[in-house]
């Protein structure tokens, strides 16, 4: 679908405004969503434009429960703004208008009644370079918690090394929590960031390229720890790398200009896209 | 030619010359400061200077100059030397100017001695007798030199006493006959006719007066006490002259004295210099009450300017709207940095004093009117000028403190759930604060050397008291002060005796420049700790 169609479809509809977010639902178009038989996340009819310029053109997907997947596609191709759709971070750049519809366990997050921080809660993010907070590595694992309300000690204590199990970083960190997050490596702060955001206990995991600024043990360590995780949580991804990509993920999505080309099992894109503009792509002929 | 300007090595000189300019001429700045104030207080050798018009004066050198023009070939006659020849009530002045050819003979007796008075500066000659109630107990004998300084030892000791009975119990009983005066006004003046209350209140007034009849009995006692040991001195010319012992703060001979002795001289006068109050008009004695003063006011001002900087930096860089409101109010806060400080001085009398000092008056110390509490120069509102003063600084620097916090370390906050407030509060100020601390240390620069804005808003020449004593609110911020920075001028510009106040004035300046240092060495420290803790390095 080309810019030129959207537009004209999105005229047709008048758009109610909840949270300064219009948005607008059309009847089902595709067919792309049903390949996901349990979907936790449900993408209707989304487009977002920075002031003119139209960054997602109606996009339609369903997010599977526990399994990780993956949005691949070259540079601005709108992998990152989508992802960013999921706990309406978007919502703090200026002139970013939303329309259509996401909604998690049926529940639409753009409704009047959705707490914002609540969302964030529930969808936590990784993001592309690391950025723990100038605390120390056990504040800012406990941040979350302290966030909400609890200042117990005991509880924290076992909150924070809980996390650090699970983020395969406390036998590296145990003996220095209270150092400076600062003083650890590139991969570690990734770690810490990964653990920061589980200690919430999530539902939705996003990662927003979490390995591009790693070496490639680093990168495994995360990789490991995603396949681990995906038992507990729903991880979308967010990746440049098709490897890593076709390594991890259950299901992936291929993004062009703001598009989804084509959105399914991990091995049937990689093996056998319907596409071309797939083929071409994972194959490496272009992007 | 264009070679040698192409890898722009000769820029890289001019700029290391400009550099080395700047540190040449602060340091040349220092080390005439500290040279020619700490100099002042060492124990010069006093010599016997015989002229050749048959006077003779003990005199300590103090400098020497050229007199006639550099042509030809100079003799001992082109020059002439400062001497500090002490005894003003005899010669009128501290200092003499010697032609070096008027000079017949010079040598430096042992036995002279230098007496530090409580009036009329020094006093150079030799010691004659030392006499307890009019008796003579001794003579001009070798030991009488310790026996003299015995005697001073005793004296000073009562006029230490007679201090804190003039400062604590008589200070105490005039405040309370202060406070029941104020409240008998009151009663007046609300109209009541309380007999009772009144009674009562003129019955403790009379209780204080009563105690002010035994102190002064007592202070009569220590000063008949403390004057009737008296010392005999002769001058170089052989003019005796009887001194109270109460009139004498101490007696060294510089030429008896090794060099050891001399330190440890220099150490215990410098001491004094920084812990005492001053005598004579400033010239003399210590600078401690304007050492208190500049640093309580400092401190004063950063409490004030921190909150009200940060909340107007914090409000201007995250929540308003950037746009063209926020931009003028930017443009306004740094031209407010730009305005000469007289001019917030000015505003600080109308504002501070006649304004909010005139409303607490009327409201809270009626009874003290016409005479103004707060509605008259005091340290807070010196302080309170002040913190307007260096508020652009504070703004402007917490403003790019807080710009240069990461994108990303907000997102990730509000990504875990943090709202904007929490955010703000936990994660970006705690980045920002070394650049905050940044703009406190400029603030407190700037503060510290600031004083024509403190002439009118509170500074006095001599202040009775400190602004911190044991009387209930123990702190007395409607107190006047004395400043380091209006102590200089006053003592090099307004003192009637400005040749002896000279090195007093560099020895102010030194402090004044060694407290700036001292105040901003801590805040850098502070904020390295801090820098530590929350550095904010990219992966």
């Amino acid at each position: 679908m080309t810019s030129g169609e959207a537009m004209r479809q999105q005229q047709e509809f008048s758009a109610p405004v909840i949270n300064g977010v219009s948005i607008t639902h059309k009847p089902q178009r595709s067919d792309k969503a049903k390949i996901v038989p349990d979907p936790l996340v449900k993408v209707e009819h989304l487009s977002l434009f920075y002031g003119a310029k139209q960054a997602l053109q109606d996009i339609e997907m369903n997010i599977p429960r526990k399994k990780v997947t993956a949005f691949i596609g070259p540079s601005g191709c709108g992998k990152s703004t989508l992802l960013r759709c999921f706990n309406r971070l978007n919502d703090l750049v200026d002139g970013c208008r939303i329309e259509g519809n996401i909604s998690i366990n049926d529940k639409s997050i753009f409704d009047a009644d959705v707490d914002i921080t609540d969302l964030r809660k529930k969808v936590g993010m990784v993001f592309q370079k690391s950025n723990p907070f100038p605390k120390s590595i056990y504040e800012n694992v406990a941040y979350g918690a302290r966030i909400a309300g609890i200042n117990k000690k005991s509880v924290l204590d076992e909150l924070v090394e809980k996390n650090l199990k699970r983020a395969a970083l406390w036998d590296e960190v145990s003996d220095r929590l209270n150092d400076s997050a600062m003083g650890l490596s590139g991969g570690q702060q990734q770690r810490l960031c990964i653990a920061r955001a589980i200690a919430v206990e999530p539902d939705v995991l996003l990662m927003d390229e979490p390995c591009s600024a790693l070496d490639p043990i680093a990168t495994a360590k995360i990789e490991d720890l995603v396949t681990e995780l995906k038992d507990r949580f729903t991880i979308v991804i967010v990746t440049h790398n098709m490897q890593q990509a076709s390594r991890v993920s259950d299901y992936t999505a291929f993004m062009y200009i703001g598009d989804i080309v084509e959105f399914d099992t991990t091995e049937k894109i990689f093996l056998n896209p319907a596409k071309k503009h797939t083929e071409d792509y994972v194959s490496g002929k272009f992007g | 030619m264009p070679k040698l300007w192409k890898p722009g090595d000769a820029y890289i000189w001019i700029s290391g010359l400009a550099l080395m300019l700047t540190l040449a001429m602060i340091g040349g700045l220092l080390f005439l400061i500290a040279t020619k104030g700490l100099g002042s207080m060492w124990p010069v050798d006093i010599g016997r200077y015989k002229l050749t018009d048959g006077s003779v004066y003990l005199g300590q050198f103090q400098g020497r100059e050229l007199v006639r023009g550099a042509e030809g070939i100079r003799s001992e006659s082109d020059f002439r030397v400062k001497l500090k020849i002490g005894n003003r009530d005899l010669y009128g002045l501290d200092f003499k100017w010697v032609d070096e050819a008027d000079i017949a003979s010079l040598d430096y007796p042992n036995n002279a001695v230098i007496l530090e008075r409580r009036e009329w500066g020094n006093y150079h000659g030799y010691l004659k007798e030392i006499r307890k109630n009019g008796e003579i107990v001794s003579g001009a004998d070798p030991e009488a030199f310790s026996v003299l300084k015995s005697v001073i030892h005793d004296a000073n000791k009562i006029h230490d006493e007679i201090l804190k009975i003039e400062k604590g119990e008589i200070g105490d009983i005039n405040y309370g006959i202060e406070k029941q005066r104020l409240k008998l006004r009151g009663l007046s003046m609300r109209g009541e006719n309380n007999s009772a209350k009144e009674a009562e209140f003129r019955l403790k007034i009379e209780e204080y007066e009563a105690l002010y009849k035994v102190s002064e009995a007592k202070l009569e006692k220590l000063y008949t006490e403390l004057n009737r040991n008296e010392v005999v001195m002769s001058s170089a010319a052989g003019e005796e002259k009887v001194m109270p012992l109460g009139k004498i703060v101490m007696a060294f001979r510089p030429n008896y004295m090794g060099f050891v002795e001399k330190a440890g001289f220099y150490v215990e006068r410098f001491w004094g210099f920084i812990s005492d109050d001053p005598r004579e008009a400033n010239t003399e004695g210590g600078i401690f009450p304007a050492i208190f003063g500049t640093i309580l006011m400092v401190f004063i001002m950063s409490i004030v300017v921190m909150p009200f900087g940060v909340i107007a930096a914090l409000y201007l860089r995250e929540y308003a709207k950037q746009g063209l409101m926020v931009r003028i109010v930017r443009i306004c806060v740094n031209n407010l940095a730009g305005v000469p400080s007289i001019v917030f001085g000015v505003f600080g009398v109308g504002f501070f004093l006649y304004g909010v000092g005139g409303i607490i008056d009327s409201v809270f110390f009626k009874e003290a009117l016409p005479s103004p509490t707060f509605g008259t120069g005091g340290i807070l509102w010196a302080s309170l000028t002040l913190a307007l003063l260096t508020l652009p600084v504070v703004i402007v620097a917490t403003e790019e403190g807080l710009a240069s916090v990461p994108r990303n370390i907000r997102e990730g906050s509000l990504a875990l759930g943090a709202t904007k407030f929490e955010t703000t509060w936990k994660v970006v100020i705690p980045s920002a604060l070394p650049a905050i601390l940044t703009g406190l240390i400029l603030a407190i620069a700037r503060a510290t050397g600031e004083v024509a804005p403190l002439m009118i808003t509170g500074v006095v020449k001599l202040a009775p008291d400190l602004p911190i004593d044991g009387h209930f609110p123990f702190l007395h911020l409607e107190r006047k002060f004395m400043h380091l920075g209006f102590h200089i001028y006053d003592l090099g510009f307004q003192s009637p005796n400005s040749e002896a106040a000279k090195p007093m004035v560099f020895m102010t300046a030194f402090l004044l420049i060694l407290i700036v240092v001292i105040l901003n060495i801590t805040a850098i420290i502070i904020r390295n700790r801090l820098r530590k803790k929350y550095a904010t390095s990219a992966v």
